[in-house]
């Protein structure tokens, strides 16, 4: 791939100064394909510890246990009011510190490292979102579907599971469509605790060949080509489940 | 006293016995006796707000009784020990608004509940929901979801939906308050060739000439109270109450 | 019924947060050993003044950007729904450039890609101070969003609105000046607060880039204090105490008029 391409870029620089070394050089070429590859396996970590957070706040509110449902009410507030950048230094660094050390064979490690920080910091604060995203999409089925299932003779287990959940994830899919977007645009916060993901990847090449532009046209693109590839699956999603003839 | 133990199919399938039911400080049910027997059909009719709708869902348990007793084949319905999945299969409901699960196809919705309730082998339930859709007249529409059927078709999915279970007593809540006069008739008629057939069936109702063609007694209801009832000739050329007679001038 | 729900939030999840402050300043004094001179707390105290000048320039910033954003946002907005193709394709691509790139990434674009100084036609020069130069970079997100909220409010307008304006003999310009924009006012308000208190929750992102707002000033005061790993809980829990207690009331107003307005409509 890089041999094909090189000479292209390699020529580009030379005649207008335009310095694309991920193009052509072979180290950037790797920096680029791990910060990359980080960014995305980062993502779909947050996504998904997101994902759960908001399924399980959204069952504890309805909780019986008013303890409960305040320590979620908390939760959601505390974590859409306060900065997330502020958050995710408060896990790395307060939390970070009293978490303890593995012996790794002579040499200590902290048991979460700071991918792990990132994955826990920003899937908490955008869990705090999906909670209520999750919430409004069980509130918007109809309490009388609810109640069909249940004079059938369904468990209150069979009935979240068969009627409840497969209507709620439909009702909520655009909205959760845009936070896992904002979610994914979040990411690169991780960059201020030093998780190798593109744009500190693409900061050390920015700083080791004073290449600030070309890199930040290469950063912009990559969220953008990200974004978009994102709203696809989701929407693809959204039409496989759309129910023929509901809601028209 | 009747018991589920010792209850024989010559007694009472349903019986309400001093039935009370309050929302807050609105008592909507004041005190109801009603005894159903086996294979018989019976129609509850009744002004808005009378109770009507309130009264046939303390049958399966839906809405709970304030005080009083409610009895399905001798077991009492409101015994917080008791076996809900036992009442609800011999209890079937159809609702004025269909409710059917959007996000099941027709044959899905019928299948769901003996599959996944009652644990019944998949093939055997799904041959007995094509036979049921078959007999409301929705051959073909196996695979259509409820959304695009109208509601006099949807009304009947879900009153197949009901049947799969094999109910011993059927309860219709204003099945056809909801729909577009040119479908109530053959959703009617489904009710009808059910009733035909030997089912027990409690109806909450609006169409008189049906409830009168149709039912072995009417019960008339007022201000959550059973004003008075009987076979359906004696109620509707007869009537001995005042509010009956006052209801069913305005109706008629 | 939702009412008396949000009521009770109101006032119980403040009181929980300050309980979770408290029980952790509690932690960070239990961690401290006696041979310590100044306690954790003792010197966050000393400090506080020192952090809040900082989180002045937080609330500069997310003033001076919303501004900004908000003027330009409409602007953007405006353009994106000219009929004209050279007018709203630009307008379309900078909203989507803006909309769907990280904050930080902005932020960075902005930081490094604009001159730390400008000369002006006179030879005078201006230094373009660091703090002027983020709050451009948090007021782009914002206007991108800004200019899509009103693109929406515009296109939710039925078009009968649009047609009696034509019969009455309006042109396009005085159709969205007199008859459309009034009418978006009200629908746009609720996302616009919902932008300004996210703004705000960003500002501290500046930080990264050496200005000294209240997270620079922060970690510099616990850097001044002797970096003792025992201030980093009690320091950024009270920067995020420092936070919520100016942008809490702003989101519940916000949900008030949200639910108001969906209630009139």
């Amino acid at each position: 791939m890089l041999d094909i391409i090189a000479p292209f870029f390699e020529r580009l620089y030379e005649t207008t100064g335009l310095n694309f070394s991920p193009f052509y050089d072979p180290y950037d070429w790797n920096r680029l394909l791990r910060g990359m590859w980080v960014s995305v396996e980062l993502i779909i970590a947050i996504i998904a510890l997101s994902l759960v957070i908001g399924v399980i706040g959204a069952g504890a509110q309805t909780s019986r246990i008013r303890a409960v449902r305040w320590l979620v009410a908390a939760y959601i507030e505390i974590f859409r009011n306060t900065p997330p950048i502020v958050q995710l230094l408060f896990f790395y660094f307060g939390l970070g510190a009293i978490t303890p050390q593995v012996d790794m064979g002579g040499w200590y490690e902290p048991m979460i490292g700071s991918f792990g920080w990132a994955v826990i910091a920003i899937g908490i604060f955008g869990g705090s979102y999906n909670v209520e995203i999750f919430r409004s999409g069980v509130e918007a089925v109809p309490g009388t579907t609810v109640e069909a299932a249940e004079a059938l003779g369904f468990t209150n287990f069979q009935i979240f599971v068969y009627v409840t959940l497969p209507l709620a994830f439909r009702f909520c899919l655009p909205a959760l469509t845009n936070n896992i977007i904002s979610l994914a645009k979040t990411s690169s916060l991780a960059y201020v605790i030093a998780v190798p993901e593109i744009t500190y990847s693409l900061s050390g090449i920015w700083s080791d060949s004073v290449n600030v532009p070309e890199m930040m046209v290469l950063l912009f693109v990559y969220y953008i080509v990200l974004v978009a590839i994102i709203a696809r699956l989701m929407s693809s999603l959204e039409r496989r489940l759309a129910l023929p003839g509901y809601g028209q | 006293m009747i018991t589920a133990d010792n209850w024989t199919p010559d007694q009472p399938i349903v019986a309400l016995h001093d039935v009370h039911k309050s929302f807050g400080e609105n008592e909507v049910l004041k005190g109801i006796d009603l005894e159903v027997m086996k294979g018989e059909v019976i129609c509850i009719i009744g002004p808005s707000g009378s109770g009507k709708s309130t009264l046939i869902r303390t049958i399966n348990g839906l809405t709970p009784v304030t005080r009083g007793s409610v009895k399905v084949e001798g077991q009492e319905v409101h015994d917080p020990d008791l076996d809900k999945l036992a009442l609800r299969r011999k209890v079937g409901i159809v609702f004025q608004q269909y409710n059917l699960f959007p996000h099941k196809t027709v044959l899905q919705n019928v299948m769901m509940a003996p599959v996944l309730v009652l644990r019944e082998n998949k093939d055997e339930v799904r041959e007995r929901a094509r036979s049921l859709l078959a007999k409301v007249q929705l051959n073909g529409k196996e695979e259509a979801y409820p959304a695009e059927l109208s509601g006099g078709q949807q009304q009947r999915v879900a009153i197949a939906r009901s049947l799969c279970m094999r109910p011993d007593v059927m309860l219709f809540d204003e099945v056809t308050a909801a729909l577009d006069p040119e479908t109530v008739k053959e959703v009617l008629v489904a009710i009808k060739q059910l009733a035909g057939e030997g089912m027990t069936c409690v109806l909450v109702t609006h169409e008189m000439g049906f409830a009168r063609e149709i039912s072995d007694r009417v019960y008339f209801t007022d201000a959550g109270r059973i004003v008075e009832s009987g076979p359906p000739a004696q109620i509707f050329e007869t009537p001995k109450d005042p509010r009956t007679q006052e209801f069913l001038s305005k109706v008629l | 019924m939702t009412d008396f729900t949000l009521n009770r939030l109101t006032w119980r999840a403040p009181l929980l947060t300050a309980a979770i402050c408290v029980a952790s300043t509690v932690a960070a004094l239990a961690q401290q050993t006696t041979e310590d001179p100044v306690s954790a707390l003792g010197t966050l105290v000393i400090w506080i003044p020192f952090i809040l000048k900082g989180f002045w320039l937080n609330f500069v910033m997310s003033v001076l950007a919303m501004a900004f954003a908000t003027v330009t946002g409409v602007l953007l907005g405006f353009m994106q729904i000219s009929p004209n193709a050279v007018i709203r394709m630009p307008a379309k691509l900078v909203t989507h450039l803006f909309r769907n790139s990280p904050w930080l990434v902005i932020l960075f674009a902005i930081m490094f890609l604009v001159p730390f100084q400008i000369t002006l036609p006179g030879g005078d020069k201006i230094l373009i101070p660091d703090w002027v130069k983020a709050t451009v970079g948090f007021a782009l997100p914002v206007m991108a969003n800004i200019s899509e909220i009103l693109r929406g409010a515009v296109m939710s307008i039925p078009s009968g609105q649009w047609e009696s304006a034509e019969s009455l003999a309006f042109s396009r310009r005085q159709t969205l000046i007199y008859i459309i924009l009034p009418q978006c006012v009200r629908r746009m308000i609720p996302p616009w607060m919902n932008w300004y208190a996210l703004l705000t929750l960003m500002t501290p992102m500046a930080a990264i880039l050496g200005v000294n707002e209240a997270l620079g000033n922060t970690q510099a005061a616990m850097e001044a204090a002797g970096a003792r790993p025992e201030f980093l809980i009690p320091f950024y829990l009270f920067l995020m105490t420092l936070f919520f207690i100016f942008i809490y009331p702003l989101s519940i107003y916000t949900r008030r008029l949200e639910r108001r307005f969906a209630a009139g409509s």
